[in-house]
């Protein structure tokens, strides 16, 4: 991506985020990507007198992820989001709609990871 | 004093798409607010698993009718930039002709839907006649009235001829002398301000916090508009965001009225430089890489993500649309205000559920 991108650690996320956000950054949004079987990277994206700045984490799948909600308020709808595409749990979330914001609660896949259903097979 | 909860929506009269809050309210106040989404969500962006990247313009159309355009430039100038791909420079000043056209149209909408907000009729009817002229300007230009489907990867499917430019003037200027007359009437009525000056306030601290975008940023006193990137052809032309301070539902209406004004002298500039040439490029290859790409919708600002790997489907596409920034600001400015307010408050950041479930 030709834009700056930082690499964060679980540990360091919100911590990081809490000095961009005295520094003055707006929040934009976050980005969920499936790298592969095993692995998410989320995308945070920040703004800046029209200029972007993003954080990159790579988590496995399974583990759960501070919310930014607590930094940014805003954060708790695509934390949300994310929660019912991916599959992926965050703590301490403003509002937890417990993986009910787009879904029924009767559903239990995560649509937007391909390799959902062959987890699942293989476990069974 | 006893707590109700009342429903607002998912299907409300002032709401043109599914919204639910969850209205927490004391002797007629609102003291909590909880907003539920999902009714219409389509999963759009995982179609790139099955239409490859060109296919997924039309996708990327139907996120929105009323901003179609906006978010199909959006998609092309991302791919555009991972291939690599200089858009023919007159391809740049059609797409901003368009997409100024699309804008005035979504704040006319806007504008009605409003007005009638808070019971003004004949109001709401003026605006949409007037909207109605810029649908006309998309049928005869492009064959379709608001889906216009004029973005291709490598620039547009249509050009314009000079007898249509000249036309496009005469009738924005026509456009120009009718919102004119309607200016009294929306910004000066007695009865219109009693419905929207102070209702709604939304600080500029408190909306920069919240990640507002948009008019509703810009009536909060925040200079943030996506068209000062200077995409496209929009780098060539003079351009100023129009900004409020008072935050209310009432600076809300008064930047949009604003921004058709605006959006009418770009086109008029985009008219005036519109060089000679090519309209397209062709392409080769397949996009590969990642990329963030961002313009300035009639909402606010859109954001798309695009991953991709070199084969013809994408790996990854997130649409952040504009409504889905702003609905924070909702749970920050209902609570404390009148129930009979929250029509016209709601409908003051200009909620689309379209594009926010896309």
């Amino acid at each position: 991506m030709r834009h700056d991108v930082t690499c964060v650690s679980l540990e360091a996320l919100v911590g990081e985020v809490a000095k961009i956000k005295v520094q003055g950054y707006r929040f934009v949004t976050l980005s969920c990507v499936e790298r592969d079987e095993d692995t998410f990277d989320i995308f945070y994206h920040f703004d800046k007198n029209l200029m972007l700045k993003h954080f990159k984490l790579s988590v496995s799948k399974g583990v759960p992820v501070p919310s930014l909600s607590p930094v940014y308020f805003a954060a708790f709808l695509v934390e949300n989001e994310i929660q019912d595409l991916f599959g992926i749990a965050f703590e301490k979330l403003a509002f937890d709609y417990e993986r009910t914001f787009y879904l029924d609660e009767e559903v239990r896949a995560t649509p937007f990871c391909r390799f959902t259903v062959a987890k699942a097979a293989r476990n069974e | 004093m006893l707590k109700t909860i009342i429903p607002f929506g998912p299907q409300h009269p002032v709401l043109p798409e599914p919204l639910h809050l969850k209205l927490t309210v004391e002797d007629e106040i609102i003291t909590d607010v909880f907003p539920a989404l999902g009714f219409v969500h389509r999963g759009l962006e995982n179609l790139v698993n099955i239409r490859d990247f060109q296919q997924m313009i039309q996708v990327i159309e139907r996120v929105c009718g009323i901003c179609s355009m906006l978010h199909a430039m959006c998609f092309c100038q991302g791919i555009e930039e991972m291939m690599g791909v200089e858009v023919p420079p007159r391809a740049k000043f059609l797409r901003i002709i368009w997409s100024e056209l699309h804008r005035m149209q979504s704040h006319l909408l806007w504008l009605g839907l409003f007005a009638d907000s808070f019971g003004f009729e004949s109001l709401f009817m003026q605006f949409w006649k007037i909207r109605e002229k810029l649908l006309d300007i998309n049928e005869a230009t492009t064959g379709n009235r608001v889906i216009i489907s004029v973005n291709v990867i490598g620039g547009v499917r249509r050009d314009l001829s000079g007898e249509q430019l000249r036309s496009m003037l005469s009738d924005i200027s026509w456009i120009e002398d009718e919102m004119g007359l309607l200016e009294t009437t929306l910004l000066s009525d007695y009865t219109v301000k009693k419905r929207t000056v102070g209702k709604g306030v939304l600080s500029k601290e408190k909306a920069f916090e919240l990640g507002v975008v948009g008019p509703t940023a810009r009536a909060s006193g925040i200079a943030q508009d996506m068209r000062m990137l200077g995409y496209s052809a929009l780098g060539q032309l003079d351009f100023e965001p129009v900004v409020g301070t008072d935050g209310d539902c009432y600076a809300r209406s008064k930047v949009r009225f604003q921004e058709v004004r605006q959006s009418i002298n770009l086109v008029r500039q985009a008219i005036a430089k519109i060089p000679e040439g090519e309209i397209r490029i062709k392409i080769k290859g397949r996009p590969a890489g990642e990329t963030v790409t961002r313009v300035e919708q009639p909402r606010g600002e859109l954001f798309y993500y695009i991953k991709a790997n070199g084969s013809k489907n994408l790996e990854r596409l997130r649409i952040r649309t504009p409504t889905f920034a702003n609905i924070p600001a909702l749970l920050s400015i209902l609570p404390g205000m009148w129930l009979s307010d929250v029509p016209v408050v709601v409908l003051s950041i200009d909620p689309c559920i379209s594009c926010t479930e896309r």
